[in-house]
């Protein structure tokens, strides 16, 4: 370890390329602590929106067409707005109309935080888009499927659980898939509202050491990094679900 | 008998078929707003003193300076998008090329500037494009916007090249070889017959992307450019930091987009559905 800092020290002095993200120990620290913020948001936001995306879509489902409107406008308006704003809706509007919480040091905090607020509001963003793509997948599944549950006296709910969900999962994959990975970029939203994820640490760092060159090179292929996990975690699980007879590729 | 016999019988009701999907009409849209508007609008009322402006006063009295930063963020979206589609266009048709080192570049490019982040990119244009350009005697200034504009349009590029690859994809090879046989060039043959084809299939995925770039102008105002997010910040300031505003204030935002794109977003759909194909 100590002898690949040197090198990059040994790097700076010689060409001028300066990465003090790997041989500071400060920078460092606060370098990887981005980088875990950025992976602990992907992950929430990513599971909060799938949930989201399946409770959606059976309510869209639903024999009551108030429900129904009330999905379809929940979607409408996420989609056509843009996420930055319902953000600051969300973390400035929403949060000073909640009351404020006493702090262990006896100070006041916003009941709920930064990074909460970014949970929960990229989560209903992206949610909005997974259950039109889950609907597509529900739409997808053959009238005979849906007839044969019926005629074995599935309910509405177990059916969706049992037959419908599994089969319509499998078939919306690509287009979920897609849908993720616009969500991991958009976690870079979090620092517009200064939740210390990877964008924010890496603006700290190149106000400290005015390399913004490199850091946005390292930015860059971090960002491309996450999304071919991402893409390749998906294609993981894409293949672990083939049913047979209905391979496409 | 009769009738538990009819009752034994009957054919459970159809719970599992599908429903039809819901069309959203503007009433909904006009009763929600209702809905949220007069509750507030009397306790606003109430709690109006002398001192204290109300907040529908107040935001009527900056709607004419945010509708200005509003229709900076319209035209930022036109440029943006007119130099993406320039580009992407060129880049499309790099990436259907017959040699093979121009489409490892293009391919390279496209999924570069896919994958990465939009405000990601947009810092990237800010840090690294000079202020000002010096071709031969002429100096262009580069003012931020500017800046943010060409930042912008690098993943409406890359997006656009993809479209068209996509479209160009998707037309029978039959078309190919019947300009081929009729001794059109490959240019010719891209140009005029091969790519008007693709207009129509193309206009729906790229109205989706101007819709995503809609949305994506408000990040400008991270980087700095006056408009309607900052704007919005500064009204806040201007106002003395009142808390209460806040909402109101970004609500008021989120409803010009929408009303913005929503009817984007229906002409899109309806164009899918009229050039739909079925295969």
């Amino acid at each position: 370890m100590n002898a690949v800092a040197a090198w990059f020290r040994q790097l700076y002095q010689t060409t001028g390329i300066n990465l003090p993200i790997i041989y500071d120990p400060f920078d460092r620290a606060r370098f990887l602590r981005g980088l875990d913020m950025t992976i602990e948001l992907s992950v929430i936001t990513i599971l909060a929106s799938i949930v989201i995306g399946i409770v959606g879509a059976w309510l869209q489902g639903s024999r009551l067409v108030w429900t129904r409107r009330i999905m379809q406008g929940y979607i409408q308006v996420f989609r056509n707005t843009p996420p930055l704003v319902q953000l600051y809706f969300f973390y400035f509007g929403l949060s000073a109309l909640l009351p404020l919480r006493k702090t262990s040091y006896g100070t006041t905090a916003p009941l709920i935080g930064g990074f909460a607020w970014v949970c929960i509001s990229l989560s209903f963003f992206a949610g909005a888009f997974n259950v039109e793509i889950f609907r597509s997948g529900i739409e997808a599944v053959p009238r005979s499927t849906r007839e044969a549950a019926e005629a074995l006296g599935y309910s509405r709910l177990k059916a969706y659980i049992h037959v419908i969900l599994p089969l319509a999962f499998r078939v919306c994959l690509p287009a979920l898939n897609n849908n993720l990975v616009n969500l991991i970029k958009t976690t870079t939203l979090a620092y517009a509202v200064a939740v210390p994820e990877l964008l924010y640490v890496s603006a700290q760092i190149w106000s400290d050491d005015t390399n913004v060159p490199e850091m946005m090179v390292v930015l860059l292929i971090i960002y491309v990094g996450l999304v071919g996990l991402l893409v390749y975690i998906m294609h993981k699980v894409e293949h672990a679900l083939r049913m047979p007879g209905y391979s496409r590729v | 008998m009769e009738v538990l016999h009819r009752s034994a019988f009957r054919m459970p009701p159809a719970h599992l078929a599908p429903v039809p999907p819901v069309r959203l009409r503007a009433w909904f849209g006009l009763v929600l707003i209702a809905l949220i508007v007069l509750p507030a609008a009397f306790a606003d009322a109430a709690a109006t003193t002398a001192g204290r402006a109300g907040i529908f006063a107040t935001l009527a009295r900056w709607t004419p300076l945010l509708l200005r930063g509003f229709g900076f963020n319209i035209l930022i979206s036109f440029v943006a998008m007119t130099i993406g589609t320039a580009l992407g266009a060129f880049l499309g048709i790099g990436l259907i090329s017959l040699s093979r080192p121009i489409r490892q570049v293009s391919w390279t490019l496209t999924q570069f500037f896919r994958n990465a982040p939009w405000l990601v990119l947009l810092f990237f244009a800010m840090f690294m494009l000079p202020f000002q350009l010096r071709i031969g005697g002429l100096l262009i200034p580069l003012p931020d916007w500017m800046k943010a504009v060409i930042g912008l349009s690098l993943p409406v590029m890359a997006n656009v090249g993809e479209i068209v690859r996509g479209a160009v994809l998707s037309i029978p090879s039959g078309q190919w070889e019947a300009a081929e046989s009729l001794a059109f060039s490959r240019h010719q043959q891209i140009w005029t017959i091969i790519l008007p084809q693709c207009v129509k299939r193309m206009l729906p995925p790229w109205m989706n992307l101007y819709a995503i770039l809609t949305m994506s102008t408000v990040l400008a105002s991270i980087v700095g450019v006056n408009e309607v997010m900052t704007l919005a910040g500064q009204v806040e300031a201007a106002e003395g930091g009142r808390t209460d505003l806040l909402a109101p204030l970004y609500g008021w935002i989120l409803l010009w987009f929408f009303l913005y794109s929503y009817p984007i977003a229906r002409l899109t759909l309806w164009l899918e559905r009229r050039y739909h194909v079925e295969i």
